[in-house]
């Protein structure tokens, strides 16, 4: 290569050195000459240049491959920020709640006294305001709902209830888009008795649904009413009416400072502000059952603020101290629910003053005293952003639907809006491979279940049961692989016949270059079904061969000489192949009869009953066979190269100081090829993590933690074959299927980069002999 | 190996004899693997084209009723007695293991599943009548029974020498279905695709506001749908003609039904058959397997648009992969400066052979489908959007993707084989004047082809068998057109296309009838695996025949 260069030098250098070029001292022959020679120079250096473009274009092309991989991963790394701003001009009164729409261009707003109003944020559209309470009545409690359709309750010191919805009406006049703002009113325009006549209500909750309505209202007596009303179908659609009934909730608390309904109409918790929780299932709202009684904050905290997360199962509770906790009704063994404290967030200092759920996802944002906004996810147990003092005296909070618009009053009455880049939440360290507390679970686990039919589902992003189930693929994969891959390179590299071996290695290699969905295809539906039926026959071959190899060389090393000698050395091989296929044949065909004799016909029922092991027809035995196949070609192939390279005057040296053949393999041999077995051990291992299809056909592809032979799991990248096609673009499902492609990438990379230095070391000392 | 011919047991220990005979025997397990599993891969696909014979057997359940069932016998396996007994089947008492035989029946029409198992104890000796008849059906499977006579337009034809009328009926039916097939497919085909340009043209012109050239389109497009009428009206025409033939059958418990001729693919009575007609019949069967679309779900039929989806796949990728791999070889080992860069480079090319195809596949989903697809369809096929042309997964993106998959192969083959030349050839062509871009071009290169030839057919190899990628970018259960035909730009690198490899997958796990897919999933393997091996046998050969080569240059 050097010496090529040089000429190449010499060579430009040679028409460097030519004298200019003029037509005074050339002869025509000799001009034609040198314009030939300078147009091959030039096609020389155009060569040169296109091969070094086209070759560096298709290094780097390659190298795409891990920086977009980065690329798109990137994103999930990158936390929460505030970006636009805007603030209304005029102050909007004394809020006390506040929502926005689906678009956030008109947030709704009602005031402490009942007056509401619709104001257009940025459109010019008009404003549209009013008061929401009825003449005659007396304004004494209202609440807000927590979710995308939040009903509005207002209670009235007539012991009437009314409920109100905004909604919007969208329509677009070319391409600009216009938002009709107007009130609904699910029970109807007229209140309705919450409580009897004439009890004062001081706190009121409700939520309403297509079919039922239920409200629950404490009046200033202290008695705690529920309210429900079903929907009667009619014959004209519009023309509904409720029946409604009425329960008294006996009351434990003598204080309740908060009401909170879940939007599924079936937990209602009495809150008071020492931090006493009384806990009710109002399932059957003719009779509501005190479930839980408990204390849940220290002696000398106080709740300042309580919400539900979205999808309504979990309980945000905020104190004076600045702390968020997260509670979740948790059913023990008896099918007992108890209010449990899951996550803490203490990001903050002040005392809460409003906490707002987004609309679909398990995140909130909470506000404090000093005006701090606090930005987190549950799941990823993520703060995901502190503002110090983002507000000043703040009076209400609330997020838009998508969860990319804060809205805020402040103390000036200003309603203010932030835009949130806030993509990812869902992922963090912890998120991804450590246990979580997942909703309606009993304790923290790894779960990976990235897609449910229900919108309000908590997407669980554990990438531990995958990673486990990548490697409990690769174990049992090596432990098949390793032995009889590198045993077998063993002897054909040192001991086998030399015209055998022509024909025995290409053999086992070209095995590497079946395609791996045969392979799958096979361990699924012919492997597994055959592994159920004649579990002792496998489990026992791989007693019964290595035995039967020993007793084969016994019985061959007493058969008379003259037998013995008329099969060349190295053609071992060839006596055991029929002695393989008459142990396997006996393993199967003993089988079955040793499996109704001891096992009552049934192993895999007997492991279920007798040892309580679970036993999947597409397992881990399944797996190991067929992927152990799949990478015996890759290890056979380096290691026997490793050991056929062994320089042969070591083993002759050896051999000639007395050493067995056997010692010379066991001192010598594989002491000195130990590095490339290595390297092939570590190429096998990455063709094992990586491999997609034979885990994919061959295991039951549940996302398990399982370490036993007899069940299935579910690999990273069959998780990854599956679950791609149908994954939404840019979403944090995408993206972390993308860093799950970047794992196996820089595992397999790590692996085989490994294994290659190791063996161009090997080359250099091998030379060096 | 040991001097003595019978030492002693701890010598014999010793000597390290037993364990030589151990690695001999990993060596012989793994032949056992590899040999029986393509044994056992070429019975299961070789076996199911051949005509087996049907036969009659009663079945005695263990509760005492009884069953006549008419069959072929595909399967057999034993089951201890347990197991037999827990799905209540009838086992002698002192029977430790049964065998049972998987039985098709079909008639999946007439309600049951296709297949039983039965066990053997249960079943009677079986008797194969000469009268059966197997009649391959386009739906709903094979039907096993006796014909007792043909309809015409609904009416039992009286009389009538079945056997001589049915060939000529069926004969009709077949080439009916042939012109019909032929209308549907090509010309009905054709002609939508026409109008779909034209629809876009106009709405492209409708944006310009064109309405001149909107109006001038209305000709053809009146031509196009009186072409379509014409059409309809002679696939109408065809297809109440087809409807005209019945044949009368019976099944073996005396079911009668009328099978419509229209519907019957094939018929034999296998117990009749002589072996020369069974080869025959088996060829054919073959034939048909490589050549003819697949039926019923994929269950039945050939594969034909698979075969010709991969090798198409195979094609573009080639041309791909094959400039762009042998001038990444040519640079890193004739121009790029020897140093820790470039071997670093090299030592990173290499190991991209060992990264998960999967991960490809995300690559090419990520960056090829999503983001080149998208902006291509955003920049030159706007006016067919919201439907994607180029930002869909499909058969130029899967090309790219595997190009890139199989490129380190081709550059890691071409650069071995750049080595391997004789460094004396290189001297000699630039002793006598050659630039270095002559030498390469005129000598290193032409003779390092069959290097070229064996990294590309490692690298074909490679990709007919890959499909965990091609399941994101590219390949789909049942397309329904090839990417080649014969409208305008002929090839459709934007369309999605079938795969062998896809195919086992799909049919062996999601098809709903895994029984009856089984042979033709064993069938389709089969296919794979010559293809690959004849591919990497050949590359074998020619790296074998290049070493010769070259020792011989070197010496």
């Amino acid at each position: 290569m050097a010496y090529l260069t040089v000429t190449c030098a010499t060579d430009a250098e040679l028409t460097k050195n030519l004298p200019p070029v003029t037509d005074a001292n050339l002869s025509d022959l000799a001009k034609a000459e040198l314009s030939h020679r300078g147009w091959r120079m030039l096609k020389d250096r155009l060569f040169g240049l296109v091969t070094a473009i086209g070759g560096v274009t298709v290094i780097l092309a390659i190298l795409t491959i891990f920086f977009y991989l980065l690329y798109v991963v990137f994103p999930l790394l990158r936390g929460a920020a505030l970006t636009t701003e805007w603030r209304s001009t005029a102050p909007l009164g004394a809020v006390r709640y506040l929502a926005l729409n689906e678009y956030a261009d008109v947030a709704f707003a009602v005031n402490d006294d009942g007056s509401y109003r619709f104001e257009p944020v940025k459109t010019g559209d008009a404003l549209v305001s009013g008061n929401l309470v009825p003449r005659g009545e007396r304004l004494t409690a209202a609440h807000g709902g927590q979710h995308a359709q939040a009903t509005f309750a207002l209670g009235f010191a007539s012991g009437k209830v009314l409920l109100v919805r905004p909604s919007y009406v969208v329509n677009f006049t070319g391409n600009v888009r216009h938002t009709a703002p107007q009130l609904t009113y699910p029970a109807g325009v007229a209140p309705i008795n919450a409580a009897p006549a004439g009890s004062v209500i001081k706190l009121v909750t409700a939520e309403a649904s297509g079919e039922a309505i239920t409200i629950i209202a404490l009046t200033a007596a202290n008695e705690l009413y529920l309210t429900h009303l079903s929907r009667q179908p009619s014959l004209l659609e519009d023309d509904s009416t409720f029946e409604q009934h009425q329960v008294q909730i006996p009351l434990a608390e003598p204080l309740p400072a908060f009401l909170m309904m879940d939007v599924d109409q079936s937990e209602l918790y009495v809150i008071s502000a020492t931090g006493h929780v009384t806990y009710y299932d109002i399932r059957n709202k003719e009779a509501p059952k005190l479930v839980q009684d408990l204390q849940v904050t220290a002696a000398d905290t106080k709740i300042t603020a309580a919400a539900f997360l979205s999808g309504g199962t979990s309980l945000l509770l905020g104190d004076n101290r600045g702390t968020v906790t997260q509670w979740i009704p948790v059913r023990d063994e008896q099918n007992n629910y108890r209010l449990t404290r899951i996550r803490r967030f203490t990001a903050l200092s002040g005392s809460i003053l409003a906490i707002t759920p987004e609309y679909y996802r398990k995140g909130f944002a909470a506000l404090d005293a000093s005006g701090t906004l606090g930005l987190f996810h549950t799941t990823s147990e993520a703060t995901l952003l502190i503002v110090p003092h983002l507000v000043n005296a703040p009076r209400a909070l609330a997020y838009s639907a998508h969860a990319d618009v804060l809205a805020m009053v402040d103390g000036t009455e200003h309603l203010t809006l932030r835009g949130v880049s806030n993509a990812h939440p869902e992922v963090s360290w912890r998120a991804l491979w450590g246990k979580v507390w997942y909703e309606g679970r009993s304790q923290p686990e790894f779960i990976w279940q990235s897609s449910s039919a229900s919108s309000d589902f908590e997407p669980k992003f554990s990438l531990t049961p995958l990673a486990f189930g990548t490697l409990k693929a690769a174990v049992y994969a090596m432990a098949f692989a390793i032995p009889v891959a590198i045993l077998g390179a063993l002897y054909t590299a040192y001991f086998m016949h030399a015209r055998l071996r022509i024909y025995v290695k290409p053999s086992i290699e070209i095995m590497a270059a079946l395609p791996t969905v045969i392979l799958g295809f096979l361990a699924g539906l012919w492997l597994a079904p055959l592994i159920e039926t004649h579990l002792i026959g496998v489990l026992g071959a791989t007693l019964l061969l290595p035995l039967t190899f020993f007793t084969a060389a016994l019985v061959w090393s007493r058969v008379p000489g003259l037998l013995r000698h008329r099969v060349p050395d190295g053609c071992e091989v060839l006596l055991l192949i029929p002695v393989v296929c008459v142990v396997l044949w006996l393993a199967m065909d003993l089988s079955q009869p040793l499996e109704q004799l001891w096992f009552g016909g049934n192993l895999p029922r007997w492991l279920t009953r007798e040892l309580g092991l679970t036993y999947d027809q597409r397992n881990s035995l399944v797996v190991g066979i067929a992927m152990g196949f799949a990478v015996i070609p890759n290890i056979f192939s380096i290691s026997e190269d490793a050991i056929f390279g062994v320089p042969r005057q070591l083993t002759t040296g050896s051999l000639a100081l007395g050493a067995t053949p056997w010692q010379t393999v066991t001192r010598v041999v594989l002491l000195t090829a130990s590095p490339g077995i290595f390297s092939a051990i570590m190429i096998g291992l990455g063709r094992a993590v990586g491999e997609t299809m034979i885990v994919l056909m061959s295991t039951g592809n549940t996302p398990i933690i399982d370490a036993s032979i007899f069940t299935g799991f579910r690999a990273l990248s069959a998780n990854i074959a599956v679950e791609m096609p149908e994954s939404e673009i840019n979403s944090t499902h995408y993206r972390i299927l993308f860093l799950a492609a970047l794992v196996l990438f820089a595992v397999t990379f790590i692996f085989n980069t490994v294994a290659e230095v190791v063996r161009q070391r090997l080359r250099a000392k091998y030379g060096n002999l | 190996m040991t001097p003595n011919p019978r030492p002693s047991f701890t010598h014999w220990l010793k000597s390290g004899n037993p364990w030589v005979w151990m690695t001999a025997g990993a060596v012989s397990l793994s032949l056992v693997m590899v040999f029986g599993l393509l044994l056992i891969i070429a019975i299961n696909g070789l076996a199911h084209f051949w005509p087996a014979r049907v036969a009659k057997v009663v079945q005695e359940r263990a509760d005492g009723t009884h069953e006549t069932l008419l069959g072929e016998f595909v399967d057999a396996e034993t089951v201890t007695a347990a197991r037999v007994r827990d799905s209540g089947g009838r086992v002698p008492p002192d029977a430790t293991v049964v065998k049972r035989l998987l039985l098709k029946v079909g008639n999946r029409d007439l309600g049951d599943s296709d297949f039983r198992w039965v066990p053997e104890p249960e079943i009677t000796t079986p008797d194969y009548p000469a009268e059966a008849v197997v009649i391959e059906r386009s739906e709903w499977g094979n039907f096993y029974g006796f014909i007792t006579g043909l309809s015409e337009h609904g009416k039992a034809l009286d009389g009538a020498n079945v056997w001589a009328e049915l060939a000529p009926r069926l004969q009709r039916g077949h080439d009916l279905r042939e012109q019909i097939a032929h209308i549907e497919k090509r010309e009905i085909g054709s002609v939508n695709y026409q109008l779909e340009q034209l629809r876009l043209r106009e709405r492209v012109l409708g944006k310009a506001g064109d309405t001149a050239g909107q109006q001038a389109l209305l000709a053809p497009r009146a031509v196009l749908e009186a072409r379509f009428a014409a059409l309809s009206d002679t696939l109408a025409g065809l297809n109440s003609e087809i409807k005209r033939d019945g044949l009368l059958v019976t099944t073996v418990t005396g079911v009668e039904r009328t099978i419509p001729i229209e519907k019957i693919v094939r018929l034999y009575r296998p117990n009749q058959m002589r072996w020369r007609e069974k080869i025959a019949h088996y060829c054919v069967k073959l034939g048909e397997f490589v050549s003819d679309e697949p039926r019923e779900a994929n269950t039945e039929g050939g594969v034909f648009p698979a075969i010709f989806g991969t090798v198409l796949m195979v094609m573009v990728m080639s041309v791909l992969v094959t400039p762009f791999g042998v001038i990444a070889a040519v640079y890193l080992r004739e121009y790029a400066k020897p140093g820790p860069i470039t071997s670093a480079i090299r030592i990173a090319v290499n190991n991209l052979a060992g990264v998960p195809s999967v991960v490809y596949g995300v690559f090419g989903f990520g960056f090829f489908v999503y983001f080149l697809g998208g902006n291509i369809d955003r920049l030159f096929f706007a006016d067919k959007l919201p439907a994607p042309t180029f930002g869909t997964p499909g058969l130029l993106w899967s090309a790219l993707t595997l190009a890139l998959l199989t490129v380190p192969v081709v550059i890691v083959a071409t650069e071995e084989g750049l080595a391997r030349i004789p460094r004396a050839i290189r001297e000699g062509s630039l002793a006598l004047g050659a630039t270095k871009a002559e030498t390469l071009w005129r000598t290193v290169l032409p003779m390092a082809t069959p290097a070229m030839m064996t990294g590309l057919i490692l690298a074909v190899a490679r990709a007919a068998g890959e499909v965990a990628p091609l399941m994101m970018v590219g390949v789909v259960k049942l397309a329904p057109s090839l990417p080649l035909d014969g409208d305008f730009p002929y090839l459709h690198l934007d369309r999605k296309f079938m795969h062998l490899g896809f195919h086992i997958f799909d049919v062996g796990f999601q098809s709903p009838n895994v029984e009856a897919a089984r042979p033709l999933v064993y069938a389709t393997a089969l296919l794979l695996v010559v293809i690959i091996m004849s591919l990497n046998l050949a590359a074998i050969q020619i790296r074998n025949r290049l070493r010769e080569k070259y020792n011989a240059a070197d010496h």
